[in-house]
Formats: structure tokens, sequence, C-alpha cells
């Protein structure tokens, strides 16, 4: 064990070049005769492209669908039941089907001049009705997005189940209707790409904000028809990703595609715009919720229709399905639902692909079933608090396998709700909402409470049937010859600060100082394969596999110090960076030497493998370790404004093991001002013809440290019986509750007023027309 | 996105940058700040063929008091009134004000200026200035005008600057020793442009009362009404507030209206309390 392992709270190795600027982005790489390239979209929200039109003095650097050739559309498969195929094209073809779809690409030497060059080309469309209302379109009759269908309706899951009898018998009913509103994912960069071909390496290397390299690589191949040896994808520094940066999207493929029709790098930065009106979008989902309760609270049954807006294409590789299939299957939460029913639909729209997204699919259900725990509270008069204790799972139940057949592996939930409550002073804030505020704010308290399923490996995928089932994960370890580390792994860290976490793992295992350890990562001609960074698992998997290479590397250490110290193998280990024997110890550096510059000095039957090795690692059973949370806020409604302030928000959180608390903790702090987007501002809005009424900033409103409260934390930790060293992941749970809690903190303080909200962002508008709808219903 | 090509040429003063927006043939724009014109041209909304940049021209940096004024040039940054670097005529407002327009790179580099002539509703100085009964300084090849800015906006984005005019900057009265102020804006979040503004400023010793919604529809509104209220010393409910927006305006929604009442009525208690 070092001082700086598994547990220790030390600073990241990758502040110091964020903090002074010295990271490199794709957009701060330049190459010698670069092309810059941007696209003609369309303005037009559903329609028949009938003609594109190149400019007669450039036609030979506008490029169009046809222009294409031996590029295949984007294909996600899955093998769900009921999946149709919604293919995206690199390029619009027959119709156009969202506002922001790529119809041509256009190179100049700078990306002003491209833009120039794209103004000129003149698009002809003749627009179809749109279809905006995933609800509304999920009828007969109405327009129809991918004409070789029948309907709307990509994907129906059902969780079927005989429920009736409960339904007829339970004394207590409450239904409820919840939205979550599209928004997009803005992660600081957004997407970025620079292809080039290397004639000595006979390869496309291609630079990509990308959080998942070796299944771009694999994307980018399969789409281009080129082999996978003759695809590097390097991820330099990436500025976040939330599973937008999971995907191989259109403007990606076709720079790659340019890359090798004009042997010259190709650069496409995504800017703002494009990314709020054209990229993947994420979390719209609608529920109607039915819960069935006993008088004092307790849950007997549950009933959801979930309905996803999937927008129209559907994402590689992750599909426009899993949205669905993760809501669904995750819907009663870490409640103890004794029979449940469920169904859900994912709906073709006129909008850009919806994609999963920090938290995938469990902020909208979080949003849904913590609501629907405090209208059972208050159908039954008790406290929210309370109600929701009583059926959330207890630790005597663990592992526990819910009623979605989702197994929980540990963890004592009541307890961290309580935590919550205690950080908050429930009983303080109940009285002081008794009182009327100063300023007449109205004061409210919500909870909101999630598990998070992490690291979910083969048999859940597997199961989904999509491009992507990750395996066993891998890393590579070397000691160099001073005595230092590489690890290489095949994930991408994009700030979650794995160079320093994965180090810290390395730490623990062979007692190394993560100084002295690199983390080499998001490049595929240097990691070995990994499906990427995604699920919350790079932790668990990567982590894992670089605990177990560590100890492989160990024993070839033993054997070599065993030998230059004269003793037995048996009486020798690694401690401290050291290899330490009975009466001697000798420093890896020296190991090291030995091994590469005086290979004169090994034992006669040292393992050749030498001081690299590859390790596979899968935790088993691989069906996911489950982290959870409680969160707690409490807000001031201002009831003339309608705006929202989050006063308090304290988070007691267990993920196992914790790696680096501070990373922990920053990723939940992230995650819940994420959440606090979600719940209070993000929302990516259209008119009835499909036009985006958010292209910029100005209006598009995220939180910023203004709205970010200071979040206290709390932690428990139940390690994993499943993982090494117990770890779970941790890296989306942090923004799965917030919009939930939010929503009832703010229906808590307007409780008074008779008025609910059910729909994000819950924005000033959204809380006057409430205020107003009740005052019209009480009048 | 990035701009359209354009042209740019550097004014030396006044005068030159006037004949440069004589001279040229095609759609010319005066650079100031570059803080609103900036955004619209990386958008493509402006795409001038000539950028007259005044940046550089000191006399249109001055900041002059006088008995019973202050004179702002027009290129005087807000972050300049932010940080007290004019003298203080108006029992503090205008230097509350600019500390509160968007953050501090904004307000580094934006003008007074430039954010009255871009006459974005939700601006603030168009809000501010008006209510303080300030006076717009305007000069062309055919000399130089004075025009209250209750005659100077002409609708959202849109003032009585001609395209070959330059704004030299704007007059405000001193305020007495008894002047109360009181604004109020609704935003999403600090820095955010507001949803609404009610500005409000009463000085018995000079018989001067204004209120001012801002942040509507168009240009900022007087409410003549509610500031011989005010002057009284009555104070005015969101309700009432309401009832004198409908007499001026009446194609608020529900939403809006609640929010300019309630931005009026907040105003005008801060302003009674002073
Ligand atoms: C992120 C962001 C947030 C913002 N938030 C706010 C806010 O909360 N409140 C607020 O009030 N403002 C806000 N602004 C706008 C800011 O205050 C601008 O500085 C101001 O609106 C314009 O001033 P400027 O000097 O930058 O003008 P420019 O952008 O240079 O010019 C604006 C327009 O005025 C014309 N012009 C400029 N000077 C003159 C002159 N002397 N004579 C004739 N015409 C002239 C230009 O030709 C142009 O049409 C924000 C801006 C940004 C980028």
């Amino acid at each position: 064990m070092s001082d700086k392992g598994i547990g220790a709270r030390i600073l990241r190795k990758e502040d110091h070049r964020h903090l002074h600027g010295r990271a490199n982005f794709t957009a701060d790489i330049a190459m010698p005769n670069m092309l810059n390239l941007a696209f003609v979209r369309s303005g037009i929200a559903h329609g028949r492209l009938v003609r594109v039109t190149k400019p007669a003095d450039a036609a030979d650097r506008v490029f169009a669908f046809d222009d294409l050739v031996g590029v295949k559309t984007l294909r996600a498969v899955s093998k769900l039941p009921t999946y149709k195929l919604a293919d995206y094209p690199c390029l619009a073809t027959g119709k156009v089907k969202f506002v922001g779809e790529p119809i041509a690409a256009c190179l100049a030497d700078s990306r002003a001049e491209a833009e120039d060059l794209a103004a000129r080309v003149a698009v002809e469309i003749d627009p179809l009705p749109p279809v905006m209302d995933m609800v509304a379109s999920r009828a007969p009759g109405t327009a129809i997005v991918h004409e070789d269908w029948s309907d709307n309706i990509a994907l129906t899951i059902q969780i079927p189940s005989d429920i009736d009898e409960v339904v007829r018998t339970a004394p207590v009913k409450v239904s409820g209707e919840y939205k979550m509103s599209r928004h997009a994912m803005v992660p600081m960069e957004g997407r970025a790409v620079l292809a080039y071909w290397d004639d000595r390496q006979d390869q496309l290397v291609v630079y990509s904000a990308t959080q998942v390299p070796h299944l771009n690589r694999a994307g980018i191949s399969d789409i281009l028809d080129i082999e996978q040896r003759q695809v590097r994808v390097i991820a330099p520094d990436v500025g976040g990703g939330f599973g937008l940066k999971a995907l191989v999207f259109p403007e990606e493929i076709v720079a790659c595609w340019l890359a090798l029709r004009t042997r010259r790098p190709v650069r496409w930065i995504e800017d703002r715009v494009e990314h709020l009106i054209a990229d993947a979008n994420c979390r719209e989902h609608h529920y109607r919720i039915s819960a069935y309760a006993d008088r004092t609270g307790k849950i007997l049954a549950l009933e959801g229709e979930v309905t996803v807006d999937a927008g129209a294409y559907s994402v590689y590789p992750f599909t426009n399905g899993l949205e669905a299939a993760m809501a669904i299957g995750n819907l009663p939460g870490p409640y103890h639902v004794p029979a449940y029913r469920g169904k859900a639909y994912t709906v073709t729209t006129n909008k850009p692909p919806l994609a999963p997204y920090r938290g995938v699919a469990r902020p909208g259900v979080a949003f849904a079933i913590e609501q629907t725990i405090d209208a059972i509270a208050r159908a039954v008069g008790r406290d929210p608090f309370d109600v929701r204790l009583e059926n959330l799972v207890p630790a005597a139940a663990m592992p526990y396998t819910s009623v979605a057949k989702k197994t929980f592996d540990s963890g004592d939930y009541p307890e961290a709700l309580r935590r919550v409550a205690r950080m908050l002073d429930l009983p303080g804030l109940r009285e002081r909402q008794k009182r009327r505020e100063p300023d007449g704010r109205l004061i409210g308290v919500g909870f909101g409470c999630y598990t998070e399923q992490t690291a979910h490996g083969t048999s859940v995928f597997a199961s989904w049937g999509i491009q992507l089932v990750p395996g066993f994960e891998q890393a590579t370890v070397r000691l160099t010859p001073d005595g230092g580390l590489e690890v290489r792994v095949g994930v991408q860290s994009h700030g979650q600060g794995m160079e320093t976490t994965i180090a810290q793992v390395a730490s623990t295992t062979l007692g190394i100082d993560p100084a002295r350890v690199n983390v080499v990562h998001g490049d595929t001609g240097l990691t070995p394969f990994s499906t990427g960074t995604y699920a919350s698992r790079s932790i668990v998997m990567a982590g894992g596999a670089t605990s177990r290479a560590c100890k492989v590397l160990a024993t070839r250490l033993v054997r070599i110090g065993a030998h230059l110290m004269q003793c037995e193998a048996k009486d020798v280990q690694v401690k401290d960076g050291k290899v330490v024997g009975p009466r001697a110890s000798v420093e890896f550096s020296e190991i090291g030497r030995v091994w590469y510059m005086r290979p004169d000095e090994l034992p006669p039957d040292v393992d050749m493998g030498g001081l690299e090795c590859t390790v596979g690692y899968r935790p088993d059973p691989d069906y996911g370790t489950f982290a959870y949370a409680s969160h707690g806020a409490v807000v001031a409604v201002d009831p003339d404004t309608g705006v929202v302030e989050v006063l308090d928000y304290v988070i007691c959180e267990d993920c196992g093991t914790m790696v680096n608390p501070m990373v922990v903790e920053g990723q939940a702090f992230g995650g819940a001002v994420q959440g606090i987007g979600t719940a209070l501002y993000e929302e990516s809005p259209y008119d009835d013809q499909g036009q985006p009424l958010h292209s910029t900033f100005a209006d598009y409103t995220l939180p910023g440290a203004t709205e970010a409260p200071m979040i206290r934390i709390d932690h428990m930790i139940s390690p994993s019986p499943h993982t090494e060293y117990g770890i779970k992941g941790t890296g989306e749970g942090g923004n799965i509750p917030t919009s939930g809690l939010l929503a009832n903190a703010v229906n808590d303080a307007l409780r008074s007023l008779g008025a609910e909200v059910h729909e994000t962002p819950i924005t000033p508008r959204r809380v006057l027309e409430a205020i107003a709808r009740a005052r019209k219903a009480a009048a | 996105m990035k701009p359209a090509k354009f042209d740019y040429e550097r004014a030396t003063d006044v005068a030159h940058a006037i004949g440069l927006l004589k001279g040229s043939g095609g759609f010319t724009k005066i650079l100031a700040g570059g803080q609103s014109l900036g955004p619209m041209m990386n958008l493509r909304l402006a795409q001038p063929d000539l950028l007259v940049d005044i940046g550089r021209i000191e006399a249109l940096k001055r900041i002059e008091k006088t008995h019973d004024s202050l004179f702002i040039g027009a290129l005087v940054r807000h972050a300049m009134i932010e940080d007290g670097k004019a003298p203080d005529t108006t029992r503090g407002y205008l230097r509350s004000i600019a500390g509160n327009i968007a953050y501090r790179a904004v307000r580094n580099r934006g003008t007074v200026g430039g954010s009255v002539v871009h006459a974005d509703p939700s601006g603030d100085w168009p809000t501010a200035m008006l209510a303080a009964g300030a006076s717009a300084r305007i000069t062309s090849a055919n000399g130089a005008r004075s025009v209250g800015l209750d005659a100077f906006f002409t609708g959202a984005y849109s003032t009585v600057v001609g395209e070959d005019e330059v704004l030299e900057g704007l007059s405000v009265p001193a305020f007495s020793d008894h002047a109360r102020w009181g604004y109020y804006k609704i935003c999403r979040k600090p820095g955010e442009f507001a949803d609404s503004i009610g500005a409000v400023v009463i000085d018995p010793a000079r018989s001067y009362a204004r209120v001012v919604l801002g942040a509507t529809d168009g240009a900022p509104i007087l409410l003549p009404a509610l500031a011989s209220r005010v002057a009284a010393g009555q104070a005015v409910s969101i309700a009432d507030a309401g009832a004198a927006i409908d007499a001026v305006h009446s194609g608020f929604d529900p939403f809006d209206r609640q929010i300019h009442a309630t931005a009026l009525s907040r105003a005008i208690t801060k302003a009674l309390a002073a």
C-alpha cells in the first residue's frame, strides 16, 4: 500500500496542463496544407430534398450525398424485438428529417471561407408536415418520418405482469404525467475531428474528440470500408463527453472520407450553433405513472408508460432504443416494488437524434418516480421523507433482485436518505415553512434516491444485441528502465481524472508513487482494445484490469528481485515501490536496469515476457455493480417572478471503495449541477414547424457558478463484492436524482398555492403558469 | 460560425470616422467594444462590408462633469463606470447598473455608446439612461445635435442615429442630494440578458420622476402615470403596475405582463425605501 494509492485525496495529475492552458485539444492541432470543413445544413425539418446546386467555380470543393461513393450509411443495429432500423445517411438523401441535418460538405483553407462557400450552395427542399410531438405522433394517421415504416414507433418494449388484482383492491392510487424536455449535452468542447492519410503507416490517422477511440475506429473502418489496421484514432485532450462523444456521427465520417479523397488533412470543429441544433440531443421523455399503495404509503404495484422522443435517426452504435430500455428497466428505482407493469415506446420525430447522456434515461425515470413517491405521500397525508424511507430497499435485503430483474449488490439505501435529512435539518425546515419568509418567497424541500448500475458488461449488452458488447477489459503495464510505470488502457479520460485514479490503483498494487506512473489512454495505436468510456465503467473495468496486470508484473519483479538479493521468491514481496526481501530490498529502477540493460544479470528462469504484460479483467458476475445515493435540496420559489433558487443541496453517496474521494466528489458535484441544468434551465424547444428556438447560448441557458449551490457531501462505503478492490462506478450518478428532487422541492414550496409543476426545465414561466392554473381552478 | 468577409479601417478621430461612413459604397458599421456586433457578425446576422473601428478615438473616451450634468463619452466602458472612474453624480445609480451588466469580460470591452445605439430591448443602458433623463450627442458631417433619450429609441434595435452619424456620448443630469432611485432586473441568472427591467428615478428637488419598463419587445417604455404616483410617494403594488402596463401596452402575454409588473413594482419599492 502507499499513502497515495486507493482512497487518497491527491490532486489530479491532469490539473497542471488544464489550469495553465497547456492542454492539447483537437482544435489546437493544425497541420500544413490542412483544409477546413463546413456543412450546408437543412433549414427545413421535414421535406423532400429536390436539388443541391454547387457554385460552378467551386464544384470540386462541395460534396453532396451522390459524391460519397463507397460511404455506407450509419446503421445502428439492435436485436430487441420490434426495433426498426433508422439509418443515418452521412449526407442527406431523399428526405431531410430535421433542421440542421447535413446536406453538403464544403472545403476551404479556413473555416470562414468554408462557410462562405456553404452560403453559396443552393438547396431546394419541398416541405412536408413535420412530426414534432412524440405522444401525438404515436397515433395512426400522422405524418411519418421514415416512409418505409407504417408508423413512427421505432421500438416497443413491454414488461408484462398481472397487477390487475392490486389495481382493483389497493386503497390508494395516484397517477401522474411527467415530462422531461429535450436538451443538448453541451460539453465545453464540441465534436472535433482532424483526419489525414499517413502514407508511411498506410493509415488514416484521425484525431478525434471521442470517448470511445476503439469503437470510433471500428465505425470509421466499417462505414468507409477500409481495414481496421488502416485506421488509427487518437483522442487528445477531450473537453467532456457525457455520452455525446461515444457516438460516431456523419460529420466525422465525412471528414475522414474527405481526407482519403483529397489526401490532405481535413479538420471539422463543431461550433456551438451546430452543437445546439444539429448534434445529438438528450432527455426527452414522457411518463404516465400510476402507483398503488396501502394507507401508509407502502407501494403495492407500479404501472408505467414511457415515451422517448428519439428524433429522426438511430445513433451509432448505441441505437435510439437504449433510452427506453434503460427507462423501463430502471423505473422501480431503489424502491421495493412488489409488482410492476411497464411499456415503453421509442418514437421518431423530425428533430435531431436523441442519445444517451450522463445518467442515461435514469434522470427521466427519477423525475417520474420521485414525484410519484411525493404524490403517494400527499395522498396518504404523510411526510414524503417517511414514505420514501419506508419504501427503499432495506440493507438487510441485500443482495436484492428487483421486480425489473436488476440485482443490487450492496449498500444501505435508507441510511443514505436519513443522513441527507439530517444534513438538511428536516424538522427545522418544516418549522421554518410554517413561518413566512421575510422576502415573501416560499420554501420547499425535496428528496431523491437512486441506484446507478455501473460497469454493466457482456451479459447486459448482449441481451440488447447492439453493435458493441463489452467483454474483458485489458490493461498493459510496463516498467520503464528507470523504474517508472506506464499503464496503457483503451478507455478515454475526458474530465474523469483517470490519469490520476488509474495511477492510484497501480500505486496500491505496486506501492509505486502515482507521480511515477504514466497512464496512456485514448489512442488505438498505443492501447489495448476497449469499447471505451461510458456506463460509468472505466474505473471498475480499466482500473480492475490495471490492478490485475500490476499483480502479474509484481510476480515478475519478485522473481528478478529475489535473484538479485540471492533469496527465495517466496520470501520476497513488492512493497512501497520496492522488492523487499528478508535482509535487503531492490528498487524497481534496479530491476528495470537489469532487465533492459544488463540481461546478463537475470536469473536463468526469468519470465521472457519481461517487465511488460497485458492482462484482461471482467467482474464476475458482470451485470453491473450498483452505486447509489440520496440527494436533498431546499429551494426558494418567488411566487411573483417564478424564479427558483436552490438554497441548499446535500448528497450522501456510496460508490463502494473510493479510489480518490476528491474525484468522487467532483463527479457528484458536477453531476448535480448538470442535473440542476436539466431541472431548471436547459431546453431545446422547437416551434410547430420544427424550427429550433435555441441556436446560441443567448437562448439556451446553462447553470453556471452563480447557479451552483455549495453542495455538501457525505460518503458511505459499501464495497462491491464482485469487483477488484470493491470499486463501483460513479461517473454518472450525480445528475440522476436532481430534477426529480428539485421538482419535489418546488412543488413542496408551491403547496400552499395548490400549484404543481411536472415538466422540466422548471422555468419561471412554467412556475407562474402553474400558479395561474391553480388560481383558476380554485376560483 | 465565423464572420463573412469584411474590410476594416481604424478611425483616428470623429471626423475621420464620419468620412469613412459617408465614403463607403456598401454597408458600413461602426465597431466600438464589439460585444454585440462581434457575436452578430460571427453568426452572420450582420455582414457589413466595412468596419470602422472607433476604439482608438480618445475624444470619445471623455468623462466630464459640469455643474448640473455628467457627460459620458460613447467609448467609456461599462467597467470604467463600475470601477468608479466617473465621478458619482447619480448617487451610485450608474455605478450600480454598470456592475450588473453581463460579466466582467464583457464589461471590460462593452461601451455605453455601443449599448445605447445597439438598443437591444434587454440591454441595461437604454432603460437606465432613459430613466435618468439622459440625452444623446450625435455628430454627422452636418454638425452635432442633441436628442433626449425619450426621442432616441424608435423600436427594438433601432434609434435615430443615422448610418453616417456617430454617437459622441450621453449627458446625464446630476441627481440632487435627495434623489432616489430603484432598479430591478429579472433574469435567468446573473450576467444573462434581462427578461424584465424596472427603472425608477425620483428627484423632487428637480421636480423629476421617471418610471421606465425595459426588456420588452420594443423600445423602453415610459410610464408617466406611475411616475406621478411615485413622485407623490405612493407605493405601487404588482396589480397596480400591471394595470399601468395595460394602459400603455396590450400585447404582453400573461407571463411577460406578470414579470414586467413585478419588476416595476419592486423597482418602485426600492426607490421609495431608499
Ligand atoms: C455574453 C454577453 C452578455 C451580455 N449581457 C448584457 C447585459 O446583461 N446587459 C447589457 O446591457 N448588455 C449586455 N451585453 C451587451 C454589452 O453590454 C455590449 O457591450 C453592448 O450592448 C454594445 O456595446 P459595444 O461597445 O460592445 O458595441 P458594438 O458591439 O461594438 O456595437 C454595437 C452597435 O452599436 C453601433 N455603435 C457602437 N458605438 C457607436 C457609436 N459611438 N456611434 C454610433 N454607432 C455605434 C455599432 O455599429 C453596432 O451596430 C452582453 C454582451 C455579451 C457578449
